[in-house]
């Protein structure tokens, strides 16, 4: 899987948790939850959705590695079954 | 016979428009059921009924709007008949009919078709669109108008399908705004802006508030939670959210003249401790639907409970006693990144919790300056029913509970018995 496919899947999750999002104006290279309302539950609902999607599991410890959507594809495509 | 009445569902709603019966005369209704859908300005709720019974009569049709304690329906007890229902209809009638100034509910109860049990069903189906429970859920979830949806079911009722495909179209048609919908939302909107501000004026008016706040170290609660969710599976994984909730449940317990309500100048203790959680919406506005009996629940149970409401009260489906059963609210602004939140009391409730952010900061422990993890916790409570000293020893007691996480995960005796509203 490429990271523009990792890309779009974390993106459909962003989508079915924060409808209003707008994946276009969205900046990769900025930090997600800045640029989204997510809380807690919402950012535990994303990280739940990708490893649904994409059988990788996401430690506790990690969450602060991923700060921006290029960090989160980044470490998923790294760690992809 | 039994009265199934419009509950009310919070101190801002006074009115509410049936939207669907999920039962029919001659239904069989358990304790808890849910029997109708009713549209308040601010959610779709699915309305339970705490009576069992059979459904005689519907007496109000879908799409009326009535006031809160409006009679919805007839329930007949073991051995009452349909006869004993058309009886106790007339009698409603008439009673009504003689009141001089005819109260609220009487043109309502009035405007009911004629006192039969069948030709009220009749006409309660006559003026009824069929709409299937997922349709409906679906369409609210789309925010989509259900009036521009052409049903293609058995009677023109409205399937998942229809919109589905009334979605499609509308995309399709999307270079042409739809202002219908636009109006829909910014009604939605208003409404539920009409609503927290008649509910938090009221506060305001009545309450008189008196606020604490205390900071509390979440070392110990943070180090136990990283260490329990590193054995959890990702979708068992806990929020500190939901310790603060269970520590703030346990401490009720403790000072229960904050938990509760004040209704025609007393304070009513309430027995379940179940805290209001305020939950935002995306769209704007917020909701603070119960997390019924809390201080008896485990963490895992009350970390899966929070999530799926978190969910429903986003995609509209709370049942009634989520919203008429909260004894306090609990507020946790600290995902928006503030330090400490004061708040508005929502009445009849009592008192009001409320969490900042869990922050970093220097700590002074045993003479030693260290980093600790730091949350405020604050207290807004009625003056009238509890003082600052007992809020204090309440803040305190919540600093203590959050300093023995362990003792959180378990569930505490109890020999109350569960009361259903």
């Amino acid at each position: 899987m490429t990271e523009n496919e990792v890309q779009q899947i974390a993106l459909s999750v962003l989508a079915s948790i924060a409808p209003e999002v707008d994946g276009e104006q969205l900046q990769a290279d900025q930090p997600l939850r800045k640029q989204v309302d997510l809380d807690s539950m919402d950012w535990l609902n994303f990280l739940l959705g990708l490893n649904e999607k994409l059988r990788v599991e996401i430690p506790e410890a990690d969450y602060v590695r991923l700060v921006t959507l290029n960090d989160v594809v980044k470490y998923l495509v790294a760690k992809l079954p | 016979m039994i009265e199934f009445k419009l509950p009310s569902l919070g101190a801002d709603m006074d009115e509410g428009t049936l939207l669907e019966w999920l039962v029919k005369p001659g239904d069989e209704v358990k304790k808890g059921q849910i029997v109708a859908i009713v549209d308040t300005s601010k959610a779709a709720v699915d309305v339970e009924c705490w009576q069992e019974g059979t459904v005689a009569g519907l007496l109000v049709a879908p799409q009326q709007k009535v006031p809160v304690g409006t009679v919805l329906a007839l329930l007949l007890e073991a051995g009452e008949s349909a006869a004993d229902a058309d009886k106790y209809k007339c009698e409603m009638l008439a009673k009504f009919s003689e009141l001089a100034q005819p109260a609220a509910v009487a043109p309502v109860v009035a405007a009911a078709p004629a006192p039969t049990a069948v030709p009220l069903k009749k006409s309660a189906l006559a003026g009824r669109r069929l709409i299937t429970p997922v349709a409906r859920k679906r369409a609210l979830e789309l925010n989509l108008d259900l009036d521009i949806v052409t049903g293609s079911g058995p009677r023109g009722a409205v399937t998942l399908e229809d919109v589905e495909q009334a979605v499609t179209k509308l995309a399709q048609g999307a270079a042409a705004p739809n202002n219908k919908q636009a109006d829909r939302q910014a009604d939605r909107q208003a409404e539920m802006r009409k609503a927290i501000a008649a509910a938090m004026s009221r506060s305001k008016r009545e309450i008189p508030h008196y606020y604490l706040a205390e900071p509390i170290p979440m070392a110990r609660a943070l180090a136990w939670l990283a260490q329990e969710n590193i054995q959890r599976p990702m979708a068992e994984r806990l929020l500190p959210a939901v310790l603060l909730l269970k520590a703030v449940a346990q401490a009720l317990r403790k000072y229960p003249e904050l938990n509760g309500f004040y209704r025609d100048g007393a304070f009513q203790q309430a027995v379940r401790v179940n805290p209001g959680v305020a939950v935002s919406l995306r769209q704007g506005g917020l909701l603070a639907p119960a997390l019924l009996d809390a201080d008896r629940k485990n963490l895992a149970m009350l970390m899966q409970e929070l999530g799926n409401l978190v969910k429903r009260t986003r995609t509209g489906s709370l049942k009634s006693s989520e919203l008429s059963e909260a004894t306090i609210t609990v507020t946790n602004l600290g995902d928006q990144g503030v330090e400490s939140v004061f708040g508005v009391i929502y009445p009849p409730q009592v008192a009001l919790v409320g969490f900042g952010r869990i922050i970093d900061k220097a700590w002074v422990e045993g003479g030693q300056v260290k980093v600790q993890p730091i949350v405020v916790a604050s207290l807004a409570a009625d003056h009238r029913v509890s003082d600052g000293h007992r809020g204090a020893l309440f803040l305190a007691e919540l600093r203590e509970q959050l300093q023995q996480p362990e003792a959180l995960e378990k569930i505490s005796d109890t020999n109350q018995e569960s009361e259903p509203p």
